[in-house]
């Protein structure tokens, strides 16, 4: 469904602050495939998220989804194919504008806007079924600006609006990381709920090991720009963090030392 | 009191200017400078357009074509060579001077011996500052549902989005950049429509007319907002209006005061910076009171 060929970014290129985000990162992604990624600061994973979303251009290799060449389509164009939630929760959503109009603009996520009403009433139904799913009571306020939600509601309907037409790559940009454990977790297990339903070919960042081995049938582990580890299947199913870090140590070949990954 | 209908007439005019900046400094969230050229861009493309035999409706129709393409160059300046905006806005607004001149020829058009469209359309009966407060009334209610009905469609949606959260819209597929252009054509539109009209109720169009228009669009808004609230956006548009008519209002009362005419740009300044510092003296209040509390 995603095949990256050895992408690489850098930022600030011949400057002091030149970052060599990926040096050459290669990926392939079956359909259904849901795939957790670790690593720790400065790894480069938003920088590979950010790459597939097309947020800013690579310096070489090749982004294809669904066998389509997408590596140089500006990013609007390739929301058609791609679902996104952000880490913060304030970046998924138009907090000035109703819950009913948010939906509304996702539901045509890819197509062209026309002058037709942006919210007919006839949507209406559609959206309540589907806000009732997230078990939040959103469904009685279709009319509520999305500025007055909490962080984790914002969250919930951004993960929502990103499905509510099928993508075929789902992004996860850390998108618990902002909010509190409880909400997390019950973000998190939306998460996995609609992504086994319905299937979904999905990329989620997590900082938190335990998430990252729980979650999904595939994990990798950034290190410096590469993958240095790629775990999937019945290897991935018995893994445990011990196994992991005695993983990093043996790929990277010194001891991993990144307190987020550790701690969490 | 037989200030009341001009002061009235002169907000409906000058409220297409309030619309307008309402459209990019609170839809878009940009501070667009081009209205100052755009404004009496639209004046002396009317005022062309009628001493050359003209009828006031295309005369007006020219000037809102003239003011949208002033708004789609500082759309480009700041969207596809991402100029920033503030700067975008100034570059426009000075070569639309040279252009103003150019169009009319002189710094300045008399518009006395030209039928306008408040004479031309004149009701027996009716006196000229009543009239202007009827077409004024007519075009300000055309504007205001016009902008409700387009802000309520799809592409509008995508325009208030794009002010609010460009991230958004983009991750839905939107080009942001064909948004913000097209949120400045249409404000730039109105602004020089309301140029046009102010031209041809003043009887004549000025280069430097320009001046502090987009001073007048801000202290309209921010006035509306506070007087007449923010609920919808419905709300907002009719707060701008009538923002528009009391910003008239404060300034008839503030020069029956005998406050001299010169310092009206100043007294305008003012207010605005006033209106706009408001909420971080509310912010700084009510942490001094939670703090005694």
């Amino acid at each position: 469904m995603l095949r990256i060929e050895d992408i690489a970014k850098t930022f600030n290129p011949g400057t002091i602050t030149e970052k060599k985000a990926l040096k050459g990162v290669t990926l392939h992604l079956e359909p259904g495939d849901f795939v957790t990624v670790i690593g720790g600061n400065g790894a480069g994973k938003s920088t590979l998220m950010n790459s597939i979303a097309g947020t800013f251009p690579v310096d070489r290799g090749k982004i294809v989804i669904d066998g389509q060449d997408i590596t140089k389509w500006p990013e609007h164009k390739r929301a058609k194919y791609i679902g996104r939630v952000f880490q913060d929760p304030m970046m998924g959503t138009a907090a000035n504008m109703q819950i009913e109009e948010n939906m509304a603009i996702a539901a045509r996520r890819g197509k062209t806007p026309t002058l037709r009403w942006s919210a007919p009433v006839a949507q209406r139904e559609f959206f309540r079924e589907q806000l009732k799913t997230l078990n939040l009571g959103l469904e009685d306020r279709l009319e509520s600006k999305v500025g007055l939600l909490s962080g984790g509601q914002r969250q919930a309907l951004t993960l929502l609006m990103a499905t509510l037409v099928e993508p075929k790559l789902l992004l996860l940009d850390e998108h618990t990381a902002a909010l509190d454990p409880k909400t997390a977790a019950q973000v998190l297990s939306l998460t996995t709920d609609i992504v086994h339903k319905r299937n979904l070919t999905t990329l989620m960042i997590t900082h938190n090991m335990k998430d990252a081995l729980a979650c999904g049938n595939r994990l990798i582990m950034l290190h410096d720009g590469k993958i240095l580890i790629d775990v999937k299947g019945e290897e991935k199913k018995h893994l445990t963090i011990k196994d992991l870090l005695a993983m990093f140590e043996k790929a990277a070949g010194s001891e991993l030392n990144s307190d987020a990954l550790l701690l969490s | 009191m037989d200030l009341i209908i001009p002061t009235i007439s002169q907000g409906l005019l000058w409220s297409l200017l309030a619309i307008g900046v309402y459209i990019t400094f609170r839809v878009l969230d940009i501070a667009d400078l081009t209205v100052e050229g755009s404004f009496p861009l639209g004046a002396a493309t009317a005022a062309a357009c009628l001493v050359a035999g003209w009828s006031p409706i295309p005369a007006m129709m020219a000037a809102a074509f003239a003011g949208m393409l002033g708004g789609i160059i500082t759309g480009i300046l700041c969207t596809k060579l991402k100029i920033p905006a503030l700067l975008a806005g100034i570059l426009t607004m000075i070569a639309l001077y040279s252009v103003n001149l150019r169009i009319m020829g002189k710094a300045n058009i008399s518009l006395l011996q030209v039928d306008t469209v408040f004479s031309l359309y004149a009701i027996p009966g009716l006196e000229l500052s009543q009239m202007i407060l009827v077409i004024g009334l007519i075009a300000v209610i055309i504007t205001a549902v016009g902008c409700y009905l387009f802000f309520g469609t799809e592409i509008g949606a995508a325009i208030r989005a794009t002010g609010c959260n460009p991230h958004m819209i983009r991750a839905n597929g939107v080009n942001t950049d064909i948004t913000v252009i097209l949120g400045l054509l249409i404000s730039n539109a109105l602004v020089a429509l309301s140029g046009a009209l102010v031209a041809q109720a003043n009887g004549f169009a000025d280069v430097g007319m320009g001046v502090g228009t987009i001073v007048i669009g801000l202290a309209s808004v921010i006035i509306g907002e506070v007087l007449f609230g923010t609920r919808s956006f419905k709300n907002c548009l009719l707060s701008v209006i009538l923002g528009s008519i009391a910003y008239r209002a404060v300034i008839a009362i503030v020069l029956q005061m005998g406050m001299p005419p010169n310092d009206l740009k100043l007294f305008t300044a003012i207010l605005v910076a006033a209106a706009l510092s408001m909420p971080l003296f509310q912010a700084k209040l009510n942490k001094r009171k939670a703090a005694k509390d």
